[in-house]
């Protein structure tokens, strides 16, 4: 599908917009003004814009533990993320979630979620919902390549299968759960969408680094989840720049690894040879917004940093029952 | 008021809130009974019959057959209700959440305390509990003190079906995830229900069963039973009992167990679970902590040993509490420096 410039415009800018966030961060972890465990996304913008893209607010949407991407494109608010990574009560979650429990219910955004695997099957319930609306609306839940070993990302895609569920499971595969090769942990002989296969769903395979790839494989898949033919899978290949954690040494990496991915395998760039090498943008175009992204995630930052801190009463906000 | 069985007062209080709200939804397996068989969807009607009727009356996508998988069972409640929906799902044997821990603990109970307050999650878990079957060790058990133990999670456990009526029309009615302790032994009984469709109990109020000064005995679920059939024994002695049914483990009573406690200065608990780091182990301390002044003599719990529960007649027989060990305990707490 030809997207309009504005259409580009905006998916760039989503990526952007992730990328820089998760730059951002990796550096002022080391600092140690953030607590906590934090799990950066970048080298995989494409896939949660080019799926996210195509979702409105009314779909829902499921996450992992390295959900600052997912959010982003599902329109979480970047300054609310930040304050809520920094821990400040004006958080989006309150200083309550952190970097693993990022939600906005309002924009279907169901959850970041600290464990691997757990996502799956809330994304179901969220797709039986949407089942019962009636609305043509669909549920979708990013699972990574550690996820798709968990049972109940099994369970839940068979009984999407069972229930026929407007449900979308895109698997992630950027070949390592946490410090270990997909080639050693999925046992499977071809891939990942053949399991979901195996349990009777429509499958799509695409490259992850290529935004216009996720992006068509996505708009095909949720016409045929829409229409009402029940769940679908998508495994995209793509990568992870940095470690499982922010701290991971990488030891497993292979040499040059890291390197070689930025070079080759790096969606925003391939984006930015794509739109200009077809005439579709300009490099300046695309500057501009490299400009006014870095701005908005310096003013996150600072808003972050000056941004309330909670209380020890707030530990008892929110809570229904207190002894 | 209409004189109906406990498992009755579930499915008749269930089937009026689907009619009364169309966002409530009933999830799990052989909900429906008999799907993709020759015998055809309602050939069972739901294992505990909870839940006749419900497929022809609502469909099948409010009254959701689902396959053995636990997790999905409660990760799709979860996510049915972030989604503004309000689905009670069933967990055939509370046993099971063994299997589905992750979804309840991590999930459901922590969605809107995680998510800054900013969501509810209406969800019902039923867990039908409790040994008196002889199902064994992986059938029977009583975990409702552990789940207790999870901030996040409301935690109600009806004796009688008006209270079953009361209580799940509240839990229904409840923002926040509730999990419903169905005794299996109790499904049976039979008592009076009010008609009235709104009828609801709040959470957090026990009931007095029995009222007497001299002892207070603390029951839940089919211990209720025991522990009336105990106080009853005892008045024929002329020693009175305050039987308080906890009814919800999660809020609890505090107010009503301590209040009781400073009158009569004597406490017996009464539990189906194992002794250690257990509902009777916490009202213990409750006492211990907040009436300590009030009282005459250690507070005595009533569980079973510490084991899994066991198969044979005799065996299960043995390791539940009973009227005649609540007695016991209460001539023990009445003995104590006299």
């Amino acid at each position: 599908m030809q997207l309009s410039r504005d259409d580009l415009l905006q998916a760039y800018r989503r990526m952007k917009i992730i990328r820089e966030f998760e730059e951002r961060l990796h550096e002022e972890i080391q600092t140690g003004e953030i607590a906590g465990f934090t799990h950066l996304y970048c080298g995989q913008e494409a896939v949660a814009v080019g799926v996210c893209e195509n979702l409105t607010d009314d779909d829902k949407l499921v996450s992992t533990h390295r959900g600052h991407g997912h959010c982003l494109a599902k329109g979480c608010d970047v300054s609310g993320m930040m304050k809520e990574i920094w821990g400040s009560r004006e958080g989006l979650c309150k200083g309550k979630g952190g970097s693993m429990h990022i939600a906005d219910v309002d924009k279907g955004m169901l959850g970041a979620n600290g464990i691997v695997g757990a996502g799956a099957p809330i994304m179901v319930g969220a797709a039986l919902a949407a089942k019962l609306n009636g609305k043509g609306n669909v549920a979708v839940s990013f699972s990574g390549d550690g996820a798709c070993n968990q049972g109940t990302t099994f369970e839940a895609m068979n009984m999407a299968v069972v229930t026929k569920a407007p449900a979308i499971f895109v698997f992630e595969n950027n070949h390592y759960s946490e410090h270990t090769g997909v080639e050693y942990a999925v046992g499977t002989e071809k891939d990942i969408a053949s399991r979901a296969e195996a349990f009777g769903m429509k499958v799509a395979r695409a490259d992850g680094t290529d935004f216009f790839a996720v992006h068509d494989t996505m708009r095909e898949i949720l016409e045929y989840v829409r229409a009402g033919n029940g769940p679908a899978a998508i495994e995209f290949d793509t990568e992870r720049f940095f470690g499982h954690f922010e701290g991971d040494p990488q030891r497993y990496r292979g040499k040059g690894e890291l390197d070689r991915i930025r070079e080759e395998r790096d969606c925003l760039k391939k984006f930015r040879e794509s739109v200009t090498g077809a005439k579709l943008l300009e490099g300046a175009d695309l500057d501009k917004v490299d400009e006014e992204v870095l701005a908005q995630i310096e003013q996150a930052v600072q808003d972050a940093r000056s941004a309330a801190r909670p209380t020890a009463e707030d530990v008892l906000e929110d809570v229904y029952i207190s002894y | 008021m209409a004189r109906v069985m406990y498992r009755d007062a579930v499915r008749d209080t269930i089937f009026k809130e689907m009619q009364r709200d169309e966002n409530v939804v009933v999830l799990g397996e052989d909900v429906v009974g008999g799907m993709g068989t020759a015998g055809g969807p309602e050939a069972i009607g739901g294992i505990w019959s909870t839940s006749g009727g419900f497929y022809e009356a609502f469909g099948p996508d409010r009254v959701i057959d689902t396959p053995i998988s636990e997790s999905a069972i409660v990760g799709a409640a979860g996510g049915l209700a972030l989604s503004g929906k309000r689905p009670i799902a069933e967990l055939m044997f509370a046993d099971f959440i063994g299997v589905c821990l992750d979804q309840i603990w991590n999930q459901i109970a922590k969605f809107r305390y995680m998510f800054g307050g900013k969501t509810k999650c209406p969800a019902i878990i039923r867990c039908i509990y409790g040994a008196g079957y002889n199902a064994a060790a992986q059938h029977s058990q009583a975990p409702t003190g552990i789940l207790t133990s999870m901030p996040g999670l409301k935690v109600v456990v009806p004796s009688t079906p008006a209270d079953v009526a009361g209580l799940l029309r509240q839990a229904i009615r409840d923002d926040d995830p509730v999990i419903f302790m169905e005794h299996k032994a109790l499904y049976g009984l039979k008592g009076e229900v009010p008609d009235d469709d709104d009828y609801t109990i709040p959470f957090g109020h026990a009931r007095l069963c029995r009222a007497g000064e001299d002892v207070t005995i603390l029951a839940s679920g089919m211990m209720v039973g025991m522990a009336e059939k105990a106080a009853d024994k005892l008045a024929e002695d002329g020693v009175g009992a305050d039987v308080i049914d906890l009814r919800t483990t999660s809020p609890l009573d505090e107010e009503a167990i301590l209040d009781s406690v400073e009158v009569t200065g004597r406490v017996v608990v009464v539990d189906e679970a194992p002794p250690r780091c257990s509902l009777a182990t916490d009202l213990c301390a409750l006492v211990a902590e907040k009436a300590f002044a009030s009282l005459k003599a250690p507070p005595v719990a009533v569980t079973p040993p510490h084991t899994p529960v066991p198969f044979a007649r005799e065996l299960e027989g043995a390791y539940l509490p009973n009227p005649d060990k609540i007695e016991a305990a209460v001539r023990k707490v009445l003995a104590y420096n006299s």
